[in-house]
């Protein structure tokens, strides 16, 4: 599918919707990618690598949490690099 | 949502499908609505979301409205926004889904392919002896933001120093957990700071409640003498109420108020009825892997009416539901595979304006509902600084920025 699209997204520079890994897309429910300056910082533009250490700490309870601890410990390592690898974009 | 993410034109969507573009229909335009039909628009989707009325009204934080805190104009959004981001929108009632046709009340027919439903809730006044939609204009119930919750709140502003303030809450299920316990806390703290010599009453049809050792700690530590809890077990079952004289009536006895609100049980919105897809129970029963209907195929169900087993009946959990909805819907169009899904809840409550507290929860499909991942998820410390309290009410604030920005920015 991305293949046969390919051509017709260079015509527009229009990029696809890219489909999120398992639980990716709701981070955004808290994480804005548009807001300035929100309390809860945004993911969008961050490295990836950042984001997996930080699900990781959270997950092994390293990281000072008010509530990611609680939502870290729902994904395996391999699961949280998908995710931080989708939610920087 | 990223640039990068949204905003594909939906001519390009026709080309790279087998048999021309595919038309998705999605009804309600609340938290989920919206969040599925920006979802599938961004993936080159065409899509139409009705919705009956113009103006939004917000839950979320609609209890500090109740309690004076915020302005009802915080509440209110509009779908301008989602037009600019693509989607069509159009202000009218559905009135009937019959095959694969949805008829909308000025007789507009919008064939679809796939049907996502996001009907929200609809209070049930059958249910209760003496709580008629006529006696709601008495008894407020002000569970579903709007003109109701301006009439508590100036019910409660009105109300003379002394007066005694009942709320009822129903069994479960009903939208929002916690709700009624963070209405109790910031009404508590209305009469606290306002009126120092009244009191509220808190009859449950429970024993039991969503963050109930938080709560009621922080009852206990901020307003002793002020909030009375009765559980299912020491008669807070509601049997019947009596709008003329503000009374309520228990297996205990009654109890009149100066002002009372009466949480009503609740079902799944007129849509689902209308389109088949609720059971017996009144709410729609869904496979967890794309929230398709088990009674009626191509029909979607997602956020408050749908039966998603151990994920709450909130607005985060609607806006989560209607992007993996979106996800499951593209897949069965374009017959391409969907990973199982997984999803998100987060809930904040308010127990005062600079105390938050959370629930969370992560879910995965088991066993043919939405369940719990063991280990995951829970509520926010029994024991805090007030540093992380502080900090979880910024949070509540910052997230209905977020998601009604995501909603109708």
């Amino acid at each position: 599918m991305r293949r046969a699209l390919f051509p017709l997204l260079l015509l527009t520079g229009a990029a696809l919707a890219e489909q999120a890994p398992p639980g990716a897309s709701t981070c955004l429910g808290c994480h804005s990618a548009t807001r300035v300056a929100p309390a809860i910082p945004s993911l969008r533009g961050r490295e990836a690598a950042e984001i997996a250490t930080a699900m990781r700490d959270y997950r092994e309870g390293r990281r000072p949490a008010t509530l990611m601890d609680r939502l870290a410990k729902g994904f395996s390592e391999e699961e949280s690099q998908a995710i931080a690898a989708w939610v920087v974009q | 949502m990223s640039l990068s993410r949204r905003a594909l034109p939906v001519l390009l969507a026709a080309p790279a499908l087998a048999q021309g573009a595919p038309r998705v229909v999605v009804i309600g335009g609340g938290f989920g609505g919206t969040s599925a039909a920006r979802s599938l628009h961004a993936q080159g989707i065409a899509v139409t979301l009705v919705e009956a009325r113009e103006t939004y009204t917000a839950c979320p934080l609609s209890n500090a409205v109740i309690a004076g805190l915020r302005p009802m104009g915080a509440q209110r959004f509009g779908y301008d926004g989602l037009r600019r981001a693509g989607v069509t929108v159009l202000h009218q009632a559905a009135t009937s889904v019959e095959g694969r046709e949805v008829t909308l009340a000025d007789g507009t027919r919008l064939p679809f392919d796939r049907l996502v439903l996001s009907p929200g809730i609809a209070l049930r006044f059958d249910a209760l002896p003496g709580y008629t939609e006529a006696a709601s204009a008495t008894m407020p119930h002000a569970w579903q933001a709007g003109a109701q919750t301006a009439l508590l709140a100036r019910q409660l502003a009105e109300m003379e120093d002394g007066g005694t303030v009942i709320m009822t809450v129903p069994e479960n299920p009903y939208r929002c957990p916690p709700g009624p316990y963070e209405r109790a806390s910031l009404i508590a703290y209305f009469l606290k700071t306002r009126k120092p010599r009244s009191k509220l009453l808190v009859l449950d049809a429970k024993d039991a409640f969503s963050k109930q050792r938080l709560f009621q700690a922080a009852w206990a530590a901020l307003y002793p003498g002020i909030l009375e809890y009765v559980p299912l077990s020491s008669g807070g079952k509601v049997t019947a109420v009596d709008a003329t004289n503000r009374r309520v009536s228990t297996d205990f006895g009654d109890h009149e108020g100066a002002v009372v609100n009466v949480i009503p049980p609740q079902r799944a919105g007129d849509i689902a009825r209308i389109a088949g897809v609720a059971d017996r129970s009144l709410w729609c029963p869904i496979s967890p892997e794309n929230f398709e209907s088990r009674l009626v195929p191509g029909i979607h169900i997602i956020g408050d009416a749908a039966i998603a087993g151990a994920m709450p009946k909130s607005a985060f959990a609607a806006n989560a539901q209607g992007r993996v909805c979106a996800d499951a819907v593209v897949a069965l169009l374009r017959g391409t595979p969907l990973p199982t899904p997984r999803l998100l809840n987060t809930c904040y409550s308010l127990v005062a304006p600079d105390y938050g507290i959370s629930i969370a929860g992560v879910y995965r499909p088991a066993n043919g509902l939405w369940s719990d991942i063991p280990g995951a998820g829970g509520t926010s410390p029994l024991e805090a600084p007030a540093a992380t309290r502080a900090a979880e009410a910024r949070y509540a604030e910052d997230w209905f920025a977020t998601i009604t920005a995501d909603a109708f920015a």
